[in-house]
């Protein structure tokens, strides 16, 4: 049986900031449907990892490939990297749809706004359909009678749930989240996993930078492991919660037992 | 003579005469701004006080002086004020008009301007002040007075310092104002050396690069005591 | 009371309006230009426009405007450099060089608005649009851009008022705004208070006019800091 392209591969990616190095050589491979949890305390990466998929941090080396097209770099004067194409860049952003911690909704813009406003201005799409999938999305998430509120008058929770739907209405290939519950009251936590777990269930790819270890556990397909930059443990929850060769790993589950 | 040599010292040279207008320029803005002081710190009494009268009048005040320009202050202050006082002297015998030297009009016009801000820059810096701060005063046994004295002046004066350095600023530069009444401040002095010598280029510039070099010496002055005065204190913007 | 000379002086005033404000608006928009220039070199990550930029607003903040007028009117008028030049026609005239003067101070002041707003942007949302795959342009177009200007408005307001105060200093300069009126009434006809109050109510008029309209535009632009919809 033919292998099927990856959703996303990173190879040996590796990226310091000043003398520090906080990722020395991280691969991963990403088929569709994988749902991949990466854990690590603070300074281990984790959100750096994800942060320079999509290049909102520059990786100082490695290659990025999504959906089969590698992210193009090249070398200034000085020796640091940078992408050779920033239409490219730009177009590879608006396949990966990215969930922040901090929610960041654009204050100015009602939710139904809010989802489509890259849709329209980025994809280019006709405006009357990206409000009606959006306002599919909305009911997906549970926010469909706050589709007019601003961000200011929600909850955190719904925040960050609108702020989902907001990624999910750019058809996103993959969709990365940089600790979606960190910044979220423990009550509020519940419905925005729920929201997760559907959509992986959906069969997504998803990667998801966490300290829920309920979510690494039981939805995801894999987990990953980083300290200090390298990856510690990598395979299945089943196998690393249970059986893990690595002792640091099996310290981290212990402290965080979530 | 040369361009340079203009502003010199010896014979003939500007120097000294621009120096001393420069000297007039800081003495009337610091009196303005310390009138403005008293005012602002009335008004902003006033309307801090819960009294409706009181409070509308200092914010009527306000509006008002910040809605006119401060040139046609200066005029208004400065005929105004010779008027009263001739008329006072007239009531007391005395005949001929009597002029309001030009210092104190300009002085009190400065004031007058800059009383309309201070009073909402004292006010911002009072609301600032921690309320717990004050219940902690009250409950150590502290009367009024002392609270007022020690916690209430010395916190607000600490706020009202980035605010106050900004006035301090427009004070200087609404002395140049005053020109037109003719007191020798660093405007007139310029005008003048321009008129006599017909370079108005060269004294306009270097009446301007004096006004720079006072506003960036007094900034530093602010910005230092500034940092004396709120070290150890946290802030919400570094 | 004179009601007829007050009518008459008031009507005088007004005449003399249209020159005032006509000053006021075409520097403030060319003064907007220049800061918007001004920003640009400072945001630029260029260092040496960094610097030209922070130096334009220090100097332009840092001394008095009517020293900067004289600057232009009188002082470059002296220069046989400038008379020789192609813009000398443009140069003694005195509403140009108002304008011109005008618009040079108030940019300082602009562009530091402009500043102050742009650095008032949330981060965060300036992130989430890039992860998007927002190009810069499209970035600034939606998403800085409509952010600072709702920051920048009461700044803006301000210095909007401000400028109008400034249009009186062109009286000094031989132009005939509403400033100069009041003090050629008074000089002709030695009645001191009342041409002074009556063109302080026009100025005080105008200036509440453009603060109202301001506010109202600050409320139409921010919905989204209104309290929530019951």
């Amino acid at each position: 049986m033919p292998t099927a392209t990856p959703a996303l591969t990173v190879d040996k990616m590796h990226k310091s900031f000043g003398q520090l190095e906080v990722l020395r050589g991280v691969s991963l491979t990403a088929n569709d449907g994988d749902v991949i949890s990466i854990l690590g305390s603070s300074g281990s990466g984790k959100s750096t990892f994800l942060r320079c998929i999509n290049l909102l941090e520059t990786p100082d080396e490695g290659v990025v490939t999504v959906a089969g097209e590698t992210i193009k770099m090249r070398r200034r004067g000085d020796g640091r990297a940078e992408p050779a194409d920033r239409r490219q860049v730009d177009r590879i952003r608006s396949e990966l749809g990215m969930v922040f911690q901090s929610f960041n909704l654009w204050s100015h813009l009602t939710v139904l706004e809010n989802l489509i406003e890259a849709p329209v201005h980025v994809q280019k799409r006709p405006r009357a359909e990206c409000i009606e999938e959006a306002r599919a999305l909305l009911a997906k998430v549970g926010m469909s009678e706050r589709e007019n509120y601003y961000p200011a008058h929600l909850s955190g929770g719904q925040q960050q749930r609108a702020a989902i739907a907001r990624a999910l209405a750019m058809r996103p290939k993959v969709m990365l989240f940089d600790e979606p519950t960190s910044a979220l009251d423990p009550e509020l936590v519940g419905e925005v996993l729920r929201v997760m777990r559907a959509l992986a269930e959906e069969g997504r790819t998803m990667l998801v930078v966490t300290h829920e270890m309920s979510f690494a556990r039981d939805v995801s397909t894999r987990v990953m492991f980083l300290h200090q930059g390298l990856v510690e443990a990598e395979g299945p929850p089943r196998e690393l919660f249970s059986a893990s060769t690595s002792d640091r790993f099996r310290q981290f589950i212990s402290k965080e037992r979530g | 003579m040369g361009d340079l040599a203009i502003f010199g010292f010896g014979q003939g040279g500007w120097g000294l005469a621009l120096l001393e207008g420069a000297a007039v320029t800081l003495l009337v803005s610091a009196c303005g701004l310390l009138i403005g002081a008293a005012i602002g710190g009335l008004i902003a009494w006033a309307r801090l006080s819960g009294r409706l009268l009181a409070g509308g009048l200092g914010q009527a005040y306000a509006a008002l002086f910040r809605g006119l320009p401060e040139l046609l202050i200066v005029y208004f202050v400065y005929f105004g004020t010779s008027t009263l006082l001739t008329e006072t002297a007239h009531a007391l015998g005395h005949e001929g008009f009597v002029g309001v030297p030009s210092f104190a009009a300009g002085a009190l016009a400065v004031g007058v301007i800059s009383g309309a801000y201070q009073a909402e820059v004292f006010r911002a810096a009072y609301l600032a002040i921690s309320r717990g701060e004050l219940e902690a005063a009250v409950s150590v046994g502290m009367n009024r007075a002392l609270l007022f004295r020690r916690i209430i002046m010395a916190q607000v004066l600490r706020f009202a310092l980035p605010g106050l350095g900004n006035l301090w600023q427009v004070a200087l530069k609404d002395s140049s104002l005053i020109s037109v009444t003719g007191l020798t401040e660093l405007m007139r002095i310029s005008q003048v050396g321009a008129g006599s010598t017909h370079r108005p280029f060269a004294f306009y510039l270097g009446g301007a690069a004096l006004y720079l070099v006072m506003t960036i010496a007094t900034t530093r002055f602010f910005d230092v005591a500034e940092a004396r005065a709120t070290r150890g204190m946290r802030r919400a913007m570094g | 009371m004179d009601f007829d000379f007050i009518t008459k002086t008031f009507v005088r005033l007004l005449a003399a309006l249209p020159l005032t404000l006509s000053v006021w608006f075409l520097s403030v928009v060319l003064g907007g230009f220049i800061a918007a220039g001004v920003t640009w070199m400072r945001v630029s990550g260029v260092k040496p426009f960094e610097l030209f930029a922070r130096a334009y607003v220090m100097v332009f903040r840092g001394t008095p405007l009517l020293i900067q007028l004289f600057v232009v009117y009188y002082g470059l008028a002296s220069l046989p450099a400038v008379r020789a030049s192609p813009i000398w026609p443009f140069l003694r005239d005195a509403f140009t060089c108002a304008v011109l003067s005008l618009a040079l101070c108030t940019a300082g002041y602009q562009a530091e608005i402009f500043r102050g707003a742009l650095l008032a942007v949330p981060h965060g949302q300036v992130e989430a649009a890039r992860a998007c795959g927002m190009s810069r342009l499209l970035m600034f177009r939606r998403m800085i851009f409509p952010i600072a200007l709702r920051h920048a408005l009461p700044a803006y307001s301000t210095e909007m008022i401000s400028m109008v105060k400034s249009t009186a200093l062109v009286s000094l300069i031989t132009l005939w705004d509403v400033m100069s009126i009041a003090l050629k009434i008074r000089n002709d006809t030695l009645v001191t208070y009342l041409p002074l109050i009556l063109a302080g109510a026009i100025y005080f008029v105008v200036n509440y006019i453009i603060g109202a309209g301001f506010l109202a535009l600050e409320r139409r632009l921010s919905p989204h800091l209104r309290p929530r919809p019951s």
